[in-house]
């Protein structure tokens, strides 16, 4: 059983957080150990929100370790530029291709670092980077909250573990009205790795 | 069969387990969620109490007549909760009563990283400390049976990395036990439970007493052992801490210390002797070093390790290198790419009340002493309207302060509705009767939102949801004496204008209420206003408010309409009223 250590970037209000407990009890249901921890400020919403996520045969800190990480799901391009430190060598990211501002680029004090530039930066552990049309594909289902799904949709490819596990879980952690709605995301996001 | 909790979420689930009767908190981060979730279990009494300190005298009596009880809070609580620990431990309890409180090193969310293991020592109250959510679960149990077995509360420490982390816990456990079929029963035993001095003089060794009873209890107890490995190095941690120095040290031996206060001395020479160099990982503090020091156990601890911030693995492998202690791991492939990566603060969000009201005081040009909650975020630029926040209930007391050393600024007090319940009642009681004339602004969006949006008695509900008297901040200041009291709709920023210059020139004590519902916990949301890019001239005032919809682009401002809520407030500011309101 190898262990796998994810890390999850978004902004407050992107479903970071129900999309990193989704992962973690993935793994619980495969037969990992598993621990998650949350990093969130003290804002409900527009805070940067980091979630980690690690399945192993036994698992000590729910902290990931610079350097060990697997795989990164940005939430939002600038999110994911902010942990290169924490990739291995030959890793994966992920990243929902959407931009929200911080306010000091709102307010033309800093400046937004470009798609190609974050994608370097990623690369210079990781091996692969995917964009994702997370949003777009969530809004175009009707509702963006679900981009964490359609994210874990295009990561479930990768990770492997049957497809009905993931899918079970989600229909268990999702709200009861929108089973369905979610499902159909989690498939647009496997089409992306698929 | 294993289920993912939050140690918030296990503790909550071991005071169910444990037979908790009565649990009773005031929020505040990183131990809200323990309340929550012990309020939704069957059978049970729960309530949010107006502070931590009538939490902890509510669980006291309830202990004091044989039940079983739990108080929990933040770490900062218990400053406001120390008096009646400190009582409590005198007094003892009959009942088991644990009291939980969360650290939280980083200050991810609070105003100290002060750490609580130093109130076990002070206080002479026994403190375990869990280290994953199992063990929150389980050593809430043991809590519960040494309190009864010392007739002491036992203290139960955690940190935001336990309190919001989730790991597997066993729930295959069976439910609580029955109720007890007697009436609780209170015995009225006044040189037990009344500390005048006389009486306390004779508590007091009975604390010491059960101190040494404890350290005994210590070495025995099995939530402190040994881990053997290699005894060339050997490892004392506790909590969280733990795994982290797991990680970076698999193959030394451990001593894991479940219950920090009082310490096993027999226990921690034995483990001394065996190894050949200690070394202790501890976050904050040097707890547990300083002790190992005055039994004369030579110890590498913050020679090594940081006492600020919060620890992880990343940075007990990085001390530990730099200490010789293991070698260093192979470099990675370097990073480089060098990125302007700007930071994204906490904001309020879009649409809270409390922004327009911080707009019309920064406009007004008044000193602003604030306090702990969503709007202390009035503080951050580009809104700045905050000048000072100490602590719960600080802002009145410090304005009161301030106007009597003779400032000539306007001040005025802003505090929230629930923090005004926690403790802005007696520093208002101050400004009246010791002839002040500040004004206190409440800003009120009814409910306690920065936590989770909790009930408290200004709301109506208790927490298990039941209807119930409102306390109304209106009535209750003028009850204790404010003749000069109005309440306005921040999102009216002219009325609100009038009635600030008006209390402001009165020269008297006075108070504002500043009322409109949290958006998000009312789901209130109007349809966003546009932009019409012919009227706007890029001047960037509406932008000085601070709300994350509104974008500066090369030619005008657009607003994201995702984001918005649409309450208008740029609308109003706009000096070109470009922007519309649709």
């Amino acid at each position: 059983m190898t262990n796998l250590d994810f890390l999850m970037a978004g902004v407050g209000g992107q479903g970071t957080i129900l999309a990193s407990n989704i992962l973690a009890e993935v793994g619980l249901q495969l037969g990992y150990d598993v621990k998650k921890a949350e990093v969130h400020g003290m804002a409900q919403r527009g805070g940067q929100v980091d979630s980690h996520v690690r399945w192993g045969e036994k698992v000590f800190s729910p902290l990931v370790e610079v350097n060990k990480v697997d795989y990164i799901i940005g939430f939002e391009m600038l999110e994911a530029a902010r942990f290169p430190q924490f990739l291995k060598e030959g890793s994966t990211a992920l990243v929902n291709d959407y931009r929200i501002n911080p306010p000091l680029v709102n307010l033309g004090k800093a400046g937004y670092p470009s798609k190609e530039n974050i994608e370097s930066l990623l690369l210079s552990r990781a091996e692969k980077v995917f964009w994702v049309e997370g949003t777009g594909i969530a809004k175009e289902l009707g509702n963006p909250a679900m981009v964490g799904v359609v994210m874990l949709g295009a990561l479930s490819n990768l990770v492997g573990g049957d497809k009905e596990a993931w899918l079970e879980v989600i229909g268990q952690m999702v709200p009861q009205k929108f089973v369905e709605l979610n499902k159909e995301a989690f498939s647009e996001g496997r089409k992306v790795t698929g | 069969m294993k289920k993912l909790m939050t140690g918030n979420e296990a503790f909550a689930y071991g005071a169910y387990l444990g037979g908790v009767q009565v649990g009773a908190a005031y929020p505040g981060t990183p131990s809200s969620e323990i309340l929550d979730n012990f309020s939704r279990y069957p059978g049970i009494f729960a309530e949010w109490s107006p502070n931590e300190k009538v939490s902890l005298d509510v669980a006291i009596g309830a202990a004091y007549a044989g039940t079983r009880a739990m108080s929990s809070m933040k770490h900062v609580g218990l400053n406001v909760a120390s008096d009646s620990l400190f009582y409590a431990v005198y007094t003892g309890v009959k009942g088991g009563l644990v009291i939980i409180c969360a650290d939280d090193p980083e200050m991810h969310s609070s105003q100290n990283e002060q750490d609580n293991r130093n109130y076990a020592k002070f206080a002479k109250c026994p403190m375990l400390e869990p280290s994953d959510s199992e063990e929150a679960k389980q050593f809430v149990g043991m809590a519960l049976d040494m309190s009864e077995e010392f007739e002491t509360p036992v203290l139960v420490r955690s940190v935001t990395r336990l309190s919001h982390s989730s790991t597997p816990v066993e729930v295959s456990d069976a439910g609580p036990p029955p109720p007890s079929e007697e009436t609780p029963f209170y015995e009225r035993d006044a040189q037990r439970y009344v500390m005048v001095p006389a009486n306390a003089r004779r508590r007091h060794p009975l604390v010491e007493e059960r101190l040494e009873k404890l350290a005994d209890y210590a070495e025995t107890i099995p939530i402190n052992y040994i881990e053997p490995g290699d005894d060339n190095l050997g490892i004392i941690s506790a909590g969280v801490n733990y795994h982290y120095a797991k990680e970076v040290f698999p193959n030394a031996t451990f001593l894991k210390l479940g219950m920090v206060y009082p310490l096993p001395e027999k226990l921690i020479r034995a483990f001394a002797d065996r190894v050949k160099t200690v070394v202790i990982v501890e976050e904050l503090d040097p707890f547990l070093e300083e002790q190992l020091r005055l039994m004369g156990i030579q110890v590498k601890g913050k020679d090594i390790f940081p006492m600020l911030g919060e620890f992880s693995p990343t940075l007990v492998r990085d001390c530990a290198v730099k200490a010789g202690l293991i070698p260093a791991p192979e470099a990675p492939p370097e990073i480089k790419v060098d990125l302007e990566r700007p930071i994204r603060p906490p904001m309020l969000c879009p649409g809270c009340g409390h922004r327009a009201l911080f707009h019309v005081l920064r406009e007004n040009g008044v000193l602003v002493t604030g306090d702990i909650g969503c709007y202390t975020l009035g503080s951050a630029p580009p809104l700045s309207a905050m000048h000072t926040t100490g602590c719960m209930g600080a802002s009145i007391g410090v304005a009161h302060g301030i106007d009597k050393a003779g400032v000539k600024d306007d001040v005025v007090a802003v505090l929230g509705d629930s923090t005004f319940l926690h403790s802005g009642i007696h520093p208002l009681i101050d400004v009246l009767y010791n002839q002040g004339n500040t004004t206190t602004i409440i800003s009120d969006n009814s409910a306690t939102a920065m936590t989770g949006f909790q009930e408290h008695p200004g709301t109506g509900k208790t927490v298990q949801g039941q209807p119930t008297t409102v306390v109304d901040p209106e009535k209750l200041v003028r009850g204790i004496g404010f003749e000069k009291v109005d309440i306005c709709d921040p999102y009216e920023i002219d009325q609100m204008e009038k009635i600030l210059q008006d209390h402001l020139k009165s020269g008297k004590p006075s108070v504002i209420i500043s009322r409109h519902p949290c958006v998000l916990h009312a789901k209130e949301k109007h349809t966003p206003p546009e932009v019409d890019p012919e009227l706007c001239i890029n001047c960037g005032i509406c932008l000085d408010v601070g709300c994350s919809p509104l974008i500066q682009e090369d030619e005008h401002v657009r607003i994201d309409s995702l984001l918005c809520n649409g309450c208008g407030l740029c609308v109003k500011v706009c000096p070109q009223e470009a922007i519309i309101e649709q």
